[in-house]
């Protein structure tokens, strides 16, 4: 018999990035119904629009357009200027996004938006168009998956990652038509390297302007007959999407591909069968699926809970929610996201962030070990990201961890996370368990699955001076486990 | 008698010593630590796109002059190899060991349909994959899925960095990273990881944290192993004071000792030069140019030169003409170079890209990388390459 407070802990991690530490009590008391009825009024609402650039980018960049038509090259200095400036502005969009995962209550519509990132993976230069996709993103992650396929394939971050504006009658570029296919909806081995020919036609006059607008340029555009499936016919872009929507596959596709990341990586055929056909007969609604999924008795079983590896994202979010804190260097967790190996866009390529196993190699292992500590400033920054040469194009590394060498006896001076921990609600969620009973609460609330080391071992390293020291210490440790790396 | 510790350990290297010292281990002082036999592979990542047309100079092409008005490398300042081919005039350790039939140069080394991307190249280079698949594992991660079933420490292939390439990620084993072998996981907490790890058994039924916990395990004793064989035959040649060169002689040291590593890795970066090419270039060829040529040497006097094969990869070269900028932007094809006493062919072992024949401005490749991979992985390592790679690749004739 799974406890409630286990079973909300794992509803927290699974649709949102885990517990807050005002929420610890309440965990407690009521039901996973309750619990997820709350989350998802709390996400019914529209996100606001996530706006990282500034008005100086922003006169820049309008001033480009403006003039795109009339002055056809930049000078080497404003070219630059720009591109640094659009670095800055992706990374800012980073950090806000990250912020809202930790602090939003709309958890379940983050997570959603989280999850569509990695599955609409795209690498673009340009903030506008990232931040306009993530805007699609968040906008749709709980809507329908037809508008959220159909808004994402004529995004200018979409259109200009996968060389649609090179797709033209004549010189088809499949690369959109064979990702849409492969990635987006079906998977692979469900379609014809025939299909992706045809269906790749159908996009041809596909594009995004300077502005980041969807364009439909009629002249490059193949108004030719399609057999895209075994339909046939004078096809756009639109009617192939619908094509793909059509399949069953596609429905299946994308559940299986939900339950792996929700639920366990070990899939139940049954379980996904059943969801995916419910998912197709509610045409594709994001928001019944999810419900399918955390309303059933069996995403609460046992072989569910704690069999997930959490992602780098979700490792960071996941401290901070439960340790709220502020951050003099927030640019430090970025540094943390490239040596976790999970830079918020930035996905390794248009597959995405493989996950599970994948996140863990000896020394991201040691590294998510020691994060708390880091966060704690009992441990210091001293490793090294590798340089991401599309991010730096060229330039030297600003981000150069040196800067953050320090030690303890230089104080805060030159500590990458400088985080200052607010424990009180932490600790005040702890406040009527007798001491002998601390540890067991302290792993209750913050593991997933039981541990394999003995007290012993915590209360050697914790601090019991007094009851708050030890609470402190001892939850540092605690997160400095392998246990702590799942949810 | 009583000896003090320090005094000992001073005279011990002596040979006052040499009675008490076991016969395998005087080896040594012939300078053999390890038989020879023991075959290893040195790779040196370029990151960032290296230009192979300012490395390996076609010093008597018009085109290559025309293309490259200001970048181009004078016939006279570049290092003379043969009638046609020049090398970066910083590459001395390289002209040295092209003389000396130390060195292979591969040209026009890449893939059908290039990707421009760093990110996405390089992907592509570690992986081995096509260029429009996507693989999770690396070449050299897969070759320790292949060979290292059961074996306890991930130390088969090593990575001199603080983070793991992709390149060394397997589907089941993993090599490991570490730059300073002194300093593996330098943290506070290191003694509380080695009591949890400690208190994990194995007995019960798989979960998936017992993955962690099992790669934890490994990292700790790979940790204490990797520390005790750097110090068992340390390097005691001169090497410069540069990364580069600290890495290879971490490298060199643990050559000499008994550890299991076959594949080490390490890179050296940013070669990206759409800017300033030539101060840039010539930085970082300086501080490979030193460090290599000092490995080199330092490999000779232990007899182990013959046992190693170093090569260099970039994930593309550049573009033929320079842009306005002083440098060049991100091209394709490129050349390899490939060090060691075991090369079978030497010198300029294939033409030098056809700059008559371009796509769009970028060199057209004439050897798959991935051959050059299968090749390693068959006649070096003698592994299953075509198990690793997921294709039959022809094999080179280098080694």
């Amino acid at each position: 018999m799974v406890p409630n407070q286990l079973k909300n802990q794992h509803l927290m991690w699974r649709a949102g990035f885990g517990p807050a530490a005002d929420q610890l009590e309440q965990l407690q008391k009521i039901t996973p119904d309750q619990l997820f009825k709350a989350l998802q009024k709390a996400s019914s609402k529209k996100p606001e629009y996530l706006d990282a650039t500034d008005d100086y980018l922003k006169g820049l960049v309008r001033g480009i357009q403006e003039e795109g038509m009339r002055k056809k090259e930049l000078d080497k200095d404003e070219k630059k200027n720009i591109q640094q400036q659009q670095r800055q502005a992706i990374k800012s969009l980073n950090l806000l996004w990250l912020e809202n995962m930790v602090d939003s209550d709309q958890q379940l519509r983050e997570k959603m938006a989280f999850f569509w990132h990695g599955h609409f993976a795209s690498r673009n230069l340009n903030v506008f168009f990232q931040q306009q996709l993530l805007d699609v993103i968040r906008q749709n992650a709980l809507g329908s998956f037809r508008d959220l396929l159909h808004e994402v394939s004529k995004s200018a971050a979409m259109l200009n990652f996968l060389n649609a504006n090179q797709n033209r009658k004549d010189h088809p570029n499949e690369n959109f038509a064979r990702e849409v296919m492969e990635l987006f909806t079906m998977g692979r081995g469900n379609y014809s390297e025939n299909d992706i020919k045809e269906a790749a036609r159908a996009f041809t006059g596909w594009g995004a302007n300077i502005k980041g607008e969807f364009v439909f340029r009629k002249f490059t555009h193949d108004d030719g007959n399609k057999t895209v499936l075994g339909k046939t016919g004078n096809f756009d872009g639109d009617n192939v999407l619908d094509i793909l929507l059509e399949q069953k596959q596609t429905s299946s596709y994308i559940t299986q591909k939900i339950y792996r990341f929700f639920v366990n990586d070990n899939v139940d055929k049954q379980k996904v069968q059943w969801l995916a056909d419910r998912f197709y007969k509610s045409d594709y609604d994001i928001s019944k699926l999810m419900e399918d999924i955390f309303t059933s008795d069996w995403f609460y079983d046992e072989k569910n809970i704690g069999v997930r590896i959490k992602s780098p994202i979700e490792l960071m979010a996941g401290i901070r929610r439960i340790l709220p804190m502020k951050l003099e260097n927030e640019d430090a967790q970025l540094l943390v996201q490239r040596v976790l190996g999970q830079v918020l866009f930035y996905p390794p390529n248009v597959a995405g962030w493989p996950g599970g196993k994948n996140w863990i190699d000896s020394s991201t292992l040691m590294m998510r070990m020691r994060l708390p500590q880091m966060f704690n400033d009992t441990d210091e920054f001293n490793v090294k990201p590798k340089a991401d040469d599309d991010q730096m194009m060229g330039r030297t590394d600003d981000t150069k961890p040196n800067v953050f060498k320090g030690n303890k006896t230089m104080g805060k001076v030159g500590k990458p996370i400088n985080a200052e921990i607010s424990w009180n609600n932490y600790l005040k969620s702890f406040n009527s368990v007798p001491r002998e009973q601390i540890l067991l609460a302290l792993n209750n609330s913050l593991l997933q699955i039981k541990p394999a080391y003995g007290s012993a071992v915590i209360d050697h390293y914790a601090d019991a001076q007094n009851r708050e020291s030890y609470l402190k210490t001892a939850t540092i440790q605690i997160m400095s486990t392998p246990e702590y790396q799942m949810c | 008698m009583l000896i003090k510790r320090r005094e000992f350990l001073q005279v011990g290297s002596l040979a006052t010593a040499s009675f008490m010292v076991p016969k395998f281990l005087k080896a040594f002082e012939t300078g053999k630590a390890v038989p020879p036999g023991n075959k290893v592979v040195v790779i040196l990542q370029l990151s960032g796109g290296n230009d192979g047309l300012n490395t390996v100079i076609p010093v008597r092409n018009d085109i290559y002059y025309r293309s490259r008005p200001k970048l181009g490398i004078e016939k006279t300042k570049a290092l003379s190899l043969t009638d046609e081919v020049g090398l970066h005039p910083e590459l001395t350790a390289f002209a040295d060991a092209f003389h000396n039939g130390d060195l292979g140069i591969l040209n026009s080394v890449g893939y059908p349909n290039p990707d421009r991307s760093h990110f996405r190249s390089m992907d592509i280079w570690q992986t081995a994959s096509a260029s429009n698949e996507y693989i999770t594992s690396g070449w050299i991660g897969r070759y320790l899925d292949a060979q290292c079933n059961g074996c306890g420490k991930p130390t088969q292939a090593l990575e001199i960095d603080d983070i793991l390439s992709l390149a060394l990620k397997g589907n089941e084993a993993n090599g490991l990273a570490f730059k300073d072998p002194r300093r593996l996981f330098g943290t506070s907490n290191e003694k509380f990881f080695k009591d949890i790890s400690s208190q994990h058994s194995d007995h019960h039924e798989e979960q998936p944290v017992d993955y962690l916990y099992k790669t934890m395990a490994e990292t700790l004793s790979s940790a204490d192993y990797i520390f005790k064989q750097s110090k068992a035959h340390p390097s005691t040649a001169q090497y410069p004071n540069t990364n580069l060169a600290k890495d290879l002689q971490t490298i060199a040291s643990l050559i000499y000792s008994d550890i299991n590593t076959k594949v080490y890795y390490v890179s050296l970066g940013s070669f990206d030069t759409h800017i300033n090419q030539e101060q840039q270039q010539q930085r970082l060829f300086k501080e490979m140019n030193d460090a290599v040529g000092a490995f080199i040497k330092d490999l000779k006097a232990n007899n182990r030169f013959n046992d190693v094969l170093f090569f260099t990869f970039s994930e593309f070269g550049r573009r033929v003409s320079q842009n306005a900028s002083g440098g060049t932007d991100h091209g394709t094809a490129n050349s390899m170079f490939l060090i060691g006493g075991g090369l079978k062919e030497k010198g300029i072992i294939n033409a030098l890209p056809d700059l008559n024949d371009l796509d769009e401005g970028d060199l057209k490749y004439k050897v798959d990388f991935k051959n050059v991979y299968a090749t390693v992985l068959n006649k070096w390592l003698s592994a299953e390459d075509e198990k690793i790679l997921g294709k039959k690749f022809d094999q080179l004739k280098f080694i």
